[in-house]
């Protein structure tokens, strides 16, 4: 069966909420229901049928036929067993506090792509704002789980406070990425700019092109890691790079001892 | 009661009893298949049966680097009881003492269970608040680290209370040199059989038992209707013919398991035929009211 499809007539005049557009929030409503449904987040009124073409398919995917960058909290507390495909680039807190499910963005995402993400699949085809996975302002813990995967550049502070799961940057990372990690792993295939791992209290980060981590990582010496060969089939039908990369004998920073210190930054070398 | 004969080897109308067990296990990887294998005969040691080990287990296979999470060669080790605590107390204990101990192994649930619990989220403590988890597809593994480098460990491993423990075959021949050539072939068709263990010393027992003895306290005690050189001074079950009888004890994850270890053993015994091996094959039984699984040799012939 064809999925739910949302076809884009026109770009957003103003800056949309989409959480209202996921599987289960659509159960159970007609089109002429689903298009009176308000996304503006101003006074000026902006309604899913005024920005979209609605055909009705297969809840279980739900598909979006052009995207904008106005596009914000697409996919937010998605639930497992559903999926959201975007034809194009989406907003701000693309996949927030998401329960499961998978999202694949084909264009670019905004600033807090995953935040607070618990156990979706994420994959952006193309590069990611700032704050990958971290959390919002005053939240004590970023992403706790799931697996993101951004197929190009990421911005400033990848994985701020991440607590679980996995986040694959196959192109380069802005500054202070892995800054207060909790726990969880980050991989970077390009290269990391700027301070790496700062505060880091027991999350793995594995960079394939070494980065800039001061003084309070400590060398612990290049090593074949079972967890990195078990890591590596895992991720192979996802990333075939960044599975090389953790095939690979791995040198290990511990660190950050500034804080707990249980973390590490792997590099090959 | 009409024998039966096959090749020249007598089956007798008779059915293994077999009793319902806790089953789990654990696939072992390790750098090279030699240490993989260590690792399993070590935790698989002193494992012969619930009488006096605690529980009973063997290596089922040896599983090439392919099919391995970590792409290292493996080898899968199962471990029965008689409760899901035994079975737990068992595998945890034996996971401290013999696989974290040996050199480069990891550990990977394999058991696709009802039940699971804690064997890395046991054993993580040995590392001293210096063990890190990982959460992959949902399950969670441990990192613990050690001397040579890190102990990789599952969090959980499963458990299914749907195993079947004690199919057997009593295979009997001339002498000593025959019944174990013909017993040999039958262990090594029973490795090919997935799922199902032969517990004992190379999957053979000499030491049948019986319910009981005439000492007080002692539950059980050697099978004299078995042993030929009691031949004619007890209620014997051996004809002039036999001079030696050997017995393989099987446990496997599901009854079908069992069945099919059974069958795999019984015809490899057949195949071989009198002259070269067993004159008559077996089965062990307490009057089928024991246990609810009976396997019925004349249902397993080829």
């Amino acid at each position: 069966m064809k999925p739910f499809t949302f076809t884009l007539r026109q770009e957003p005049p103003q800056r949309v909420d989409l959480s209202a557009l996921t599987p289960d929030r659509l159960a159970g409503k007609s089109v002429a229901q689903i298009e009176e449904i308000e996304l503006g987040v101003t006074r000026i009124s902006t309604k899913v049928g005024d920005l979209f073409k609605v055909s009705e398919g297969d809840l279980k995917t739900v598909r979006f036929e052009g995207g904008s960058s106005r596009f914000d909290l697409l996919g937010a507390k998605l639930l497992p067993g559903f999926a959201i495909h975007v034809e194009g680039d989406v907003g701000a807190q693309c996949g927030r506090l998401a329960k499961g499910g998978r999202i694949t963005v084909a264009g670019n995402a905004g600033p807090h792509a995953a935040s607070g993400n618990l156990g979706a699949e994420m994959e952006i085809k193309g590069d990611v704002g700032d704050f990958l996975a971290g959390p919002l302002a005053g939240e004590l813990a970023g992403m706790a789980g799931g697996r993101v995967i951004v197929r190009g550049r990421a911005g400033e502070r990848v994985g701020d406070r991440l607590r679980r799961g996995i986040i694959l940057i196959e192109g380069d990372a802005g500054e202070d990425l892995g800054a207060r990690v909790i726990a969880g792993t980050i991989l970077v295939l390009g290269q990391a700019k700027g301070r790496v791992g700062y505060l880091n209290k027991r999350g793995s980060i594995v960079l394939a092109r070494g980065g800039c981590f001061g003084s309070t990582y400590v060398d612990c010496g290049a090593h074949d890691l079972t967890f990195a060969r078990f890591f590596a089939r895992s991720l192979r039908d996802h990333s075939a790079p960044a599975a090389d990369l953790l095939s690979r004998k791995l040198r290990r920073y511990g660190g950050d001892t500034a804080v707990y210190g249980k973390g590490e930054i792997l590099t090959a070398d | 009661m009409p024998d039966i004969i096959r090749n020249g080897v007598t089956i007798d109308d008779n059915f293994a009893e077999a009793f319902p067990m806790s089953g789990t296990g654990i696939l072992i990887t390790a750098p090279n298949a030699k240490w993989a294998r260590q690792a399993a005969l070590t935790m698989t040691g002193f494992a012969t049966s619930v009488i006096g080990c605690g529980c009973e287990a063997g290596i089922d296979r040896e599983v090439p680097p392919e099919e391995t999470p970590d792409g290292r060669p493996g080898v899968r080790a199962l471990l029965f009881a008689m409760s899901s605590k035994d079975a737990e107390k068992q595998l945890v204990n034996r996971l401290g003492q013999c696989v974290l101990t040996c050199p480069g192994s990891a550990v990977y649930s394999t058991v696709a269970g009802e039940f699971e619990f804690k064997v890395g989220d046991a054993v993580r403590q040995f590392g001293d608040k210096w063990q890190m988890s990982k959460v992959v597809d949902d399950r969670r593994y441990w990192r613990v680290p050690v001397m040579d480098g890190e102990f990789f460990c599952e969090g959980k491993v499963g458990l299914t209370k749907k195993s079947v423990g004690g199919g057997n075959l009593l295979i009997m021949g001339a002498d000593w040199d025959k019944t174990m050539r013909a017993t040999e072939a039958a262990v090594s068709a029973i490795d090919g059989v997935a799922d199902a263990i032969a517990p004992f010393p190379g999957g053979i027992v000499r030491s049948g038992s019986k319910v009981g003895s005439k000492y007080k306290g002692m539950s059980a005690s050697t099978n004299d209707a078995y042993c030929p050189t009691l031949r004619g001074v007890t209620k014997s079950e051996l004809d002039a013919d036999i001079g030696c009888v050997l017995e393989i004890v099987i446990d496997g994850l599901t009854d079908n398991a069992v069945r099919e270890a059974m069958r795999a053993g019984l015809h490899a015994i057949i195949e071989m035929g009198s002259e070269q091996g067993a004159k008559r094959v077996g089965a062990g039984n307490y009057g089928g009211k024991l246990g609810p699984f009976h396997y019925h040799l004349k249902e397993l012939l080829p």
